[in-house]
């Protein structure tokens, strides 16, 4: 593994285009474009303030930079670096911009959602998209840029429209039976739509893409509901994660809840493989230390390096009691995400925030799990292949595959606190961001299956 | 005897019964009791009997006023203290259950309350969150309304892009729209499609399966048929039914690869049925295996129990005759080892003394046979001198008649006529002197030869007269040759 030099970065605003070859970060109201195998320069541009949001569009053509605080969207063409543009939402302000598939047209979501401009670079035209919902995830577009589904509330009751995105047609429009419409995702396979209610009422709705209800799914009602929901890349199982702490995979021939996994404190199956963060254990020489204590010296006193140590069953992990009586508790499944091989299922189960438990698809039963030191921030599954990425706030990146896991410590003077990470679409690089530093890590895939 | 605990006299009413509200927790020795149920008498006691009792009752004779117990109200008694007891107990455990029940209820109750409270809470957050934004919006509404010019929404942009297919925008019309729908409903048809393909070779697999299941089955099934049970009888002749229906079936299917309503519940049918028989096959055999493990069995299995009692039975007799023999020859064989040194000694000496006396016979015998055969060779060997020294002998007279003769013969050697005769009388008889001579060794060789074949004294006898008869021959030839010329 090689790491790159760091460098500077605001908001963990850095990403990589969708053809792979450049990465775009944001440094205050600049925006520089790099080379991703040589980290040059390509391009910088100057916003007019603060970058709050920064999309590729799907060709790799142009960039987009969102200002709320302005309700400014600047437009920047990598071709043509001479080439402006400047969307000025005045006083409708801007919570959210993004771009529609087809990287022509970009939907800005206005102040109090109170409406979606849609404002096309085509022809300079505008639309206007009334009543959105403000929700977790209002819109969502399939994978193949065809159909955009739109979540939508009028008159205290929640609706989907479905929007062609080739010319904005609305082509369906239907309401739900929900509470209050939380969010809506497309299945990778662009014929169904699922609709899911928020956390007071656990439903889960699914939709054809014609607008028929296909099913219903509820798995109990009074207690907190659905907390999160992933698609496997096949579009065969629906993966439901609730405050409960428990997954439930829905199939999608039935739409019925094929198997739950439940995420208990203690592992006792030995045949679970469970990894342990531990910490290396470190020589200090107490006379050699400096004092005042230069930086570097104080960094690596506090940073320990630690390893992954296989630890046998029984295990009991270590929890965090949630505070009930508060909004939004940190219980139950926070993260879900699929493998691309549609083999394993990566979950984070909020009040044992330390582990990742990784569970098998094919045999729908738990596989790994990994403890750390610290609470897992995020986690990513490398697109290429069943190897997931993850990170806890320490200075190092984690990396699981079948093969093995390993910790791997960032090369960096200082504290390289990394809080965030991203794949490159080969899975041959990955861009680790921490509060104020962007560092990428290159992998040699040789060993790696 | 035994441990006194409480002893308490009851207080005594009318019933006699009462006399066994006794409780005391004494250890009797059992010859004691019996004893004291002998004394005891039998008669219900009357109450005078009570006071009498009440009276004589003390620490001191707690024995004596035992044996005036009913042992009858005794038991009763005991009775009704067990059955209590079981009412306690019953009791209790319903005290039990009904304490955990309440406890789940209660933890039932803490739980609802929870949930509802923690709602309360997303409630109360969403509320003040909503009346936020409408703060918020009623403001905004607020300052547009002030500020009526205000800058206006607009794109600045430098010069259009081009779309990303390269085509030209559209109007939108019913065409496109009547366009869109149709896409829209092609792409579901083709998921459709794709799934149904799917599922279609799915469906095929397992019937494919569900079919071998059945054969298997069925090939399970045949071979019961030779049993003689009555059910089975009926389950094979279903089975053969069965048999021909599905092979028609199959080929059936096999032929149009129909997915229709009746040819599917055929085949689950005929799997259920062939199911049905096995599982109540297996059942027969588990049945059939506990009631052998148990007592009561049919008809044929007696039988052959008995004949496997019978064959445990000779088994056992035979075993036990090898082991009595085996117990005898131990015996025996511990006679002979388990006497003492001496007389073993002895045993064994008189083995050897019967051997040495066999051997003794033997050689006995044997140099009997020798010397028999020396005293033999002697007198071969004496004869057989004797018998030179005569040849001798007669050599010598022989000759010297010869020479006599000879000189007779010459003082007759004019009176040739009458020689002539003596002379080839002479060699006649010479000649036959000869052949007698050498018929004599012969003969006499042939005697000895005959008499002792293999002495070796006998072949040197052979050689020694072998050595005379042909001295003599010699002689002869000289003595012939004399005589020729």
């Amino acid at each position: 593994m090689n790491f790159s030099e760091v460098f500077k970065l605001s908001n963990q605003l850095s990403k990589f285009s969708p053809n792979g070859k450049f990465l775009a970060s944001c440094v205050q109201y600049r925006l520089v474009v790099r080379d991703v195998s040589t980290l040059q320069v390509l391009q910088l541009y100057t916003c007019l303030d603060q970058i709050q949001h920064l999309e590729w569009s799907a060709d790799s053509l142009f960039i987009l930079c969102a200002m709320y605080k302005r309700g400014l969207v600047q437009v920047w063409s990598l071709e043509q670096p001479e080439w402006h543009c400047k969307i000025d939402e005045g006083s409708a302000g801007l919570v959210a911009s993004c771009w529609s598939p087809d990287g022509r047209h970009i939907l800005n979501t206005t102040e109090f959602h109170l409406r979606i401009t849609v404002w096309s670079l085509c022809t300079k035209s505008v639309s206007y998209i009334k009543y959105p919902k403000a929700c977790q995830q209002g819109i969502s577009f399939t994978k193949d840029g065809r159909y955009m589904a739109l979540a939508e509330r009028r008159d205290c009751k929640d609706f989907i429209s479905l929007f062609v995105c080739s010319d904005w047609q609305l082509l369906r429009h239907f309401d739900t039976d929900t509470q209050d419409l939380a969010g809506i995702e497309w299945a990778p396979n662009g014929c169904v739509l699922a609709a899911w209610d928020s956390c007071l009422e656990y439903k889960v709705l699914l939709y054809s893409l014609d607008g028929r209800l296909l099913s219903t799914y509820s798995a109990y009602e009074w207690s907190l509901g659905i907390k999160t929901i992933a698609w496997s890349p096949s579009s065969q199982f629906l993966a439901i994660g609730s405050y409960d702490e428990k997954v439930r995979i829905l199939n999608h021939v039935t739409w019925k809840m094929i198997t739950d996994f439940g995420h208990t404190t203690t592992i006792n199956n030995p045949k679970i493989v469970v990894y342990k963060e531990t910490e290396k254990s470190q020589n200090l020489e107490m006379e050699n230390l400096p004092f005042p204590p230069t930086k570097a010296a104080a960094s690596s006193l506090f940073n320990t390096e630690s390893k992954y140590e296989v630890v046998s069953t029984p295990v009991s992990l270590q929890t965090s009691k949630p505070v009930t009586d508060r909004p939004n508790p940190k219980i139950g499944i926070g993260i879900l995400a699929f493998s691309p091989d549609n083999c394993f299922l990566a979950t984070r189960n909020d009040n044992i925030p330390n582990a990742v438990w990784i569970w098998d698809i094919q045999k729908l039963k738990l596989f790994v799990v990994l403890e750390h030191l610290s609470a897992v921030r995020s986690f990513q599954w490398d697109p290429q292949q069943a190897r997931l990425a993850m990170c806890t706030g320490r200075s190092q990146v984690y990396l699981w595959s079948r093969a093995g896991c390993v910790a791997v410590q960032v090369p960096v003077e200082g504290d390289f606190q990394v809080l965030s990470l991203c794949w490159h679409l080969s899975g041959e690089s990955m861009a680790l961001l921490s509060k104020d530093q962007l560092c990428l890590c290159y992998l040699e895939n040789e060993g790696v299956k | 005897m035994g441990d006194w605990r409480t002893i308490t006299v009851p207080i005594p009413s009318s019933e006699s019964k009462n006399i066994s509200q006794f409780t005391s927790e004494a250890n009797m020795s059992p010859s004691n009791l019996y004893s004291q149920q002998i004394l005891c008498a039998s008669l219900p006691l009357a109450k005078n009997v009570h006071n009498f009792f009440r009276a004589f009752c003390t620490e001191e004779n707690v024995d004596q006023s035992i044996s005036y117990l009913d042992q009858e109200q005794l038991e009763t008694s005991r009775r009704e203290m067990i059955g209590l007891q079981e009412r306690d107990r019953q009791l209790q455990g319903k005290n039990r259950n009904l304490h955990q029940l309440l406890k789940n209820e209660k933890d039932e109750v803490q739980k609802l309350q929870n949930i509802i409270s923690s709602r309360a809470t997303q409630y109360n957050h969403d509320m003040k969150r909503k009346e936020r934004e409408y703060n918020k919006l009623k403001e905004r509404l607020h300052q547009l309304v002030m500020n009526k010019k205000d800058k206006k929404t607009a794109m600045d942009i430098l010069n259009c892009v081009g779309r990303a297919d390269g085509k030209r925008g559209a109007w939108r019309t019913g065409k496109t729209e009547a366009r869109n729908e149709e896409e829209m409903y092609k792409i579901l048809l083709s998921d459709y499609e794709q799934r149904q393909k799917q599922i279609l070779l799915e469906n095929a697999e397992l019937k494919k399966v569900l079919q071998q299941m059945k054969k298997e089955m069925i090939s399970l099934l045949t071979p019961q048929k030779q049993k003689p049970k009555e059910k089975a009888e009926d389950s094979s002749g279903t089975v053969l039914s069965d048999v021909e229906e599905d092979t028609s079936e199959l080929s059936k299917e096999n032929m149009w690869e129909l997915s229709c309503e009746t040819v599917r519940e055929q085949l689950t049918n005929s799997i259920r049925k062939q199911w049905r028989i096995l599982k109540s096959h297996v059942e027969k055999l588990d049945n059939q295996v506990s009631r052998v493990h148990l007592r009561g069995f049919k008809d044929e299995e007696v039988i052959s129990r008995q004949d496997h009692e019978q064959e445990t039975e000779k088994l056992e007799l035979e075993i036990q005759q090898c082991k009595e023999m085996i117990q005898t020859q131990q015996q025996l064989l511990q006679q002979f080892t388990a006497c003492d040194d001496d007389t073993s000694s002895l045993l064994q000496d008189c083995y050897l003394l019967e051997e040495k006396e066999r051997l003794e016979e033997e050689w006995a015998l044997f140099k009997e046979q020798k010397k028999n055969f020396d005293k033999e060779r002697r007198s071969f060997t004496e004869a057989a001198i004797r018998l030179g020294l005569e040849r001798q002998a007669f050599e010598e007279d022989r000759a010297g008649w010869l020479k006599q003769q000879f000189l007779t013969m010459t003082s007759f050697d004019h009176k040739n006529s009458e020689n002539g005769k003596p002379q080839s009388a002479f060699s006649e008889s010479s000649d036959q002197d000869n052949l007698t001579l050498h018929s004599e060794p012969s003969v006499c060789t042939s005697k000895i030869t005959k008499s002792l074949p293999a002495s070796p004294s006998t072949s040197e006898l052979f050689q020694t007269v072998q050595h005379i008869s042909e001295n003599r021959k010699t002689r002869n030839i000289h003595q012939s040759t004399k005589f020729a010329w």
